[in-house]
Order: structure tokens, then C-alpha cells, then sequence
């Protein structure tokens, strides 16, 4: 037991970046043969990173590099208390508090184009949460535990009497990913009226370990998708392997078919999909379970 | 941490002056799948604070020569300037004008011109990477004053440091003009013929 959660954990902070960093460069490329270009190299977000942390060190405040780091540090928590089979509301509690660090530097920076994309990203926040809860809970309903492990040791796949919950959780990860159409905060195609939103503030290294922990995040956040499927056996752990590779390519095809909407219809439409989809997901499973 | 990563994702922030917009939009063009500069790593940021490559089209007049500057002093060392179209380079047909100061370089030190009008997509990449050169040069200056970016008070020692090498590649420019008038001209006609 403790062995594996060991095991979890360095995998996860080891493994997490070069996954994820791989992740991104597939992303750019993927959406670059979409749009019928050539594309950067496949390890272009290392190189980007790399830069980052060669260019000078330069803060509007030294505040804002604190909360950026307590960012980092809570982004990280989060995968690493999931990834060692942790309690899943522990995990989202501890995103959450990450996800407010990032708005708080964002707000120090007295920029007003980070201001923007803070207001938005605390919006993209309100419209996210309801849904990440009723997955929790959808899962401990299910499975009858909180802890990450005992779901994934559980004998049948929780996917399809979590089917709604499953589809919700999709329609969210754009927002987690901050995807077209819910780039509302943090556009990563700038040169638009944003600038960069959330990040315009951030300069070279401090802008580079926040790359670095998107993609922590990004794993973290595909391991949720992992967890519909996993269970005791081998085929399980495959799929839910493959399903979470396409779910994010899927998010990357979403991306390049929608262009940016207001935050207005990203609000009401996540908290629709969270009642329609997740609460008759959760009272289908109280009547049945 | 030696690895020229500077060289491998530059990002660009572009600022058009006084000008016909025609560079601006040949910048634009090389964005497009036609060209599409994302293939080396460029990236058109949008935001000084991210960038390492400044595309200046267009001359500096009286009414832009802060806004360029204060683009400028607010992008993160390393960094390089590249004066894209003729404008640019020398004030071009509005160097009479009588609020045109003249070229980029009169408020900033330029790193790289691109001549012509417009300045073709193809220079202005072949602009850009050449500017690379000077941007690896300047990092390493930065390692060889110590002045890596993990110490917070290079800050005030830099710019002047910055500035005196700059100025001295000013007089002997590192790289110079990419194409000469002749050139761009032969380019274009062979372009028109096809």
C-alpha cells in the first residue's frame, strides 16, 4: 500500500512534466496539421520553457512571484495526493486553493489586463466547481469511498453508471484546459484583446513554472478522465490509459472548432451540464444503488 | 543550462508606427499557413513582458517614439529589434515629414533591418533568424556578467551594461542588412513573373 503510493508520486512528479510537456507539443502540432501548417517541433514547450528560465528576472511585485510559487506548490499537492490514491475531495480542495493562488498573483500585478483575466478565470472557476463536486461525489456514491485507491482497486468500471457524470466532467476540462471556447482567461493563440490575461504580468521564470505546472495539471486533470475506467484488471487500466489520451485530443479538436464566447454562456452552460447531466447522473445512482 | 534554448522559441511582439500598414500586414503574413514562422518556434505574443524578438514596421515619429520605447524597456533581457520595411529602417517616403523622427534606431537600438516596401515575408523571417545570432550573443554576455536571471539586483546594473554593448554594435552592426535594395528588387521581379 504505502509502497504504491511511493511508487504514484514519483512517477507523478518525475513522469507528470514530460507528459504533459509532450502533451502540449502534440497539441500544437496536431492544431497546426488542422490548419494545414507545418508546425513547431513536437518538444517545442521544452525549448519555450528552457527559454524562460535563460531570459532576465524582472516582477512588477515581489508578491505576485510568492503566490505564483504557492501556486506551483498547490497545483502540485494536488496531483501528488491523487496520484498516491488520496481522498478525492483532499485533491479537488487543494486544486481549488492552487487555482485561487494563480488569480491572487494574477490581482497583485495592479495590470489591468491581468486584472481582466482574473476576474475571468474566477468566472471560469464559479462555472467549473459545481461539476467537479458532483463528480466527487458521483464517484463516492458509486464506489462508497472518497480515497482514489479504493475506487481503483473496485472490480466493475464506474463509466457507465457515471455515464452523465463522465460527459460533464468533459465539459469542463475545456474550461480546466482553457480551451477555445472557454480561453476566456488565459488565451494560449494571444494577440488578442486580453493580451495574455491571467499571465500577462508573469516574466521568464516565473512564467515558465507556470507553464510547468499547467502540465502537471493537465496530467492530473486526465487522470480524473483514467479513474471512470480504471479498475482491478489490466484492460481497464489500458482503456482508461487511451480514453484519457483521446479525451485530450479531443479537447485539442474542440479548441480549433470554436472561437472564444463570452463568459456569460460558459457560466450558464456549465451549470446547466452540472444539473441536467450530473444531478439526474447522482439521483439515477441514489435510486439504483 | 547552457542549451541555446534562446535561439529555439523566439517570440515576437510587433508595434507598427507611422506607415501604409503594408508591412504590417506582410508581418501578419507570416503567420499564415503559407509561411506559417510557427515551424521555428515564433510565436506572435502580443506582450512585451513575453517576448524576445521586437518587430518594429514603420517610422517613429513624434507621437510614437514612448510608446516604442516603453515596449522596448519593458521586454526582459535578452532581447533583439528588428526594423521591418523601409520605414523603419530610415523614415522611408515619410523621412521629410515633419514629425517623423526618422528610422527605429533614432529611439531604440535596432538589431537587424529588413529593407524594402513592402518588406517581403521571406526576409522578414530570414530577419528573424538571423537576429537569433544576436540574441544568443546576448545571453551569453548575460552569463559572462553574471548576471544570469536568477539574481533579482542585475536589474539596475544591466540596462547600462545592456545599452553600452548595444550602442557599440550600433556602430558596427553584428548583422548587417539582410538583402540590399538591388536584391529585394530582383526578388520581386522573379516573384511578379511567376
Amino acid at each position: 500500500m504505502i509502497i504504491k503510493s511511493i511508487i504514484g508520486i514519483v512517477a507523478f512528479l518525475v513522469l507528470g512534466p514530460f507528459v504533459g510537456g509532450l502533451l502540449a507539443g502534440l497539441d500544437r502540432k496536431l492544431s497546426a496539421k488542422m490548419q494545414r501548417r507545418v508546425g513547431p517541433p513536437v518538444l517545442q514547450p521544452f525549448y519555450d520553457v528552457g527559454k524562460l528560465f535563460q531570459k532576465e528576472k524582472q516582477t512588477p511585485t515581489r508578491f505576485q512571484d510568492f503566490y505564483v510559487l504557492l501556486f506551483v506548490i498547490f497545483v502540485i499537492a494536488s496531483g501528488v495526493l491523487f496520484f498516491m490514491g488520496g481522498d478525492l475531495l483532499l485533491v479537488i480542495f487543494t486544486l481549488t486553493i492552487g487555482a485561487a493562488f494563480l488569480i491572487i498573483a494574477a490581482y497583485s500585478s495592479n495590470s489591468p489586463y491581468a486584472e481582466v483575466g482574473a476576474e475571468r478565470e474566477l468566472l471560469a472557476m464559479l462555472a467549473y466547481e459545481p461539476m467537479v463536486l458532483i463528480t466527487v461525489i458521483g464517484f463516492y456514491m458509486y464506489t462508497g469511498s472518497f480515497r482514489v485507491s479504493d475506487i481503483l482497486a473496485g472490480d466493475s468500471m464506474p463509466f457507465l453508471p457515471l455515464l452523465g457524470i463522465f460527459f460533464g466532467w468533459l465539459f469542463i476540462l475545456t474550461l480546466k484546459f482553457r480551451k477555445s471556447p472557454f480561453d476566456l482567461s488565459m488565451s494560449h493563440h494571444a494577440h488578442q484583446e486580453l493580451v495574455r490575461g491571467v499571465t500577462t504580468e508573469f516574466v521568464g521564470r516565473t512564467m515558465g513554472w507556470v507553464e510547468i505546472s499547467h502540465w502537471y495539471e493537465n496530467v492530473f486533470l486526465l487522470g480524473f478522465v483514467f479513474l471512470f475506467f480504471a479498475n482491478g484488471t489490466a484492460l481497464g487500466w489500458i482503456i482508461g490509459i487511451v480514453v484519457a489520451i483521446l479525451t485530450y485530443f479531443f479537447e485539442v479538436f474542440i479548441d480549433n472548432c470554436f472561437a472564444r464566447m463570452k463568459w456569460q454562456f460558459a457560466f450558464k452552460s456549465a451549470w446547466v451540464i452540472a444539473v441536467v447531466l450530473g444531478m439526474i447522473n447522482l439521483f439515477v445512482l441514489y435510486i439504483c444503488f | 543550462m547552457s542549451a541555446a534554448y534562446v535561439t529555439k522559441s523566439p517570440w515576437v511582439v510587433h508595434y507598427d508606427g507611422s506607415s501604409c500598414n503594408g508591412c504590417d500586414i506582410e508581418v501578419l503574413a507570416c503567420l499564415t499557413p503559407m509561411y506559417d514562422v510557427e515551424r521555428f518556434g515564433i510565436i506572435n505574443c502580443g506582450n512585451p513582458k513575453h517576448a524576445d524578438v521586437f518587430l518594429v514596421t514603420g517610422s517613429v515619429n513624434e507621437q510614437n517614439k514612448g510608446i516604442v520605447k516603453q515596449i522596448y524597456d519593458q521586454m526582459p533581457e535578452p532581447k533583439v529589434v528588428v526594423a521591418v520595411g523601409i520605414c523603419a529602417c530610415s523614415g522611408g517616403i515619410f523621412k521629410d515629414c515633419y514629425n517623423v523622427m526618422g528610422g527605429v534606431d533614432q529611439v531604440i537600438p535596432v538589431d537587424a533591418y529588413v529593407p524594402g516596401c513592402a518588406a517581403r515575408p521571406e526576409a522578414i523571417i530570414d530577419a528573424v533568424v538571423k537576429g537569433l545570432g544576436v540574441l544568443q550573443a546576448k545571453r551569453d554576455a548575460m552569463v559572462a556578467a553574471g548576471d544570469a536571471p536568477a539574481e533579482a539586483p542585475a536589474e539596475e546594473a544591466a540596462p547600462e551594461a545592456a545599452e553600452e554593448a548595444v550602442t557599440e554594435e550600433k556602430k558596427t552592426p553584428a548583422v548587417p542588412p539582410i538583402f540590399t535594395m538591388a536584391e529585394i528588387k530582383v526578388n520581386t521581379m522573379d516573384h511578379l513573373k511567376k
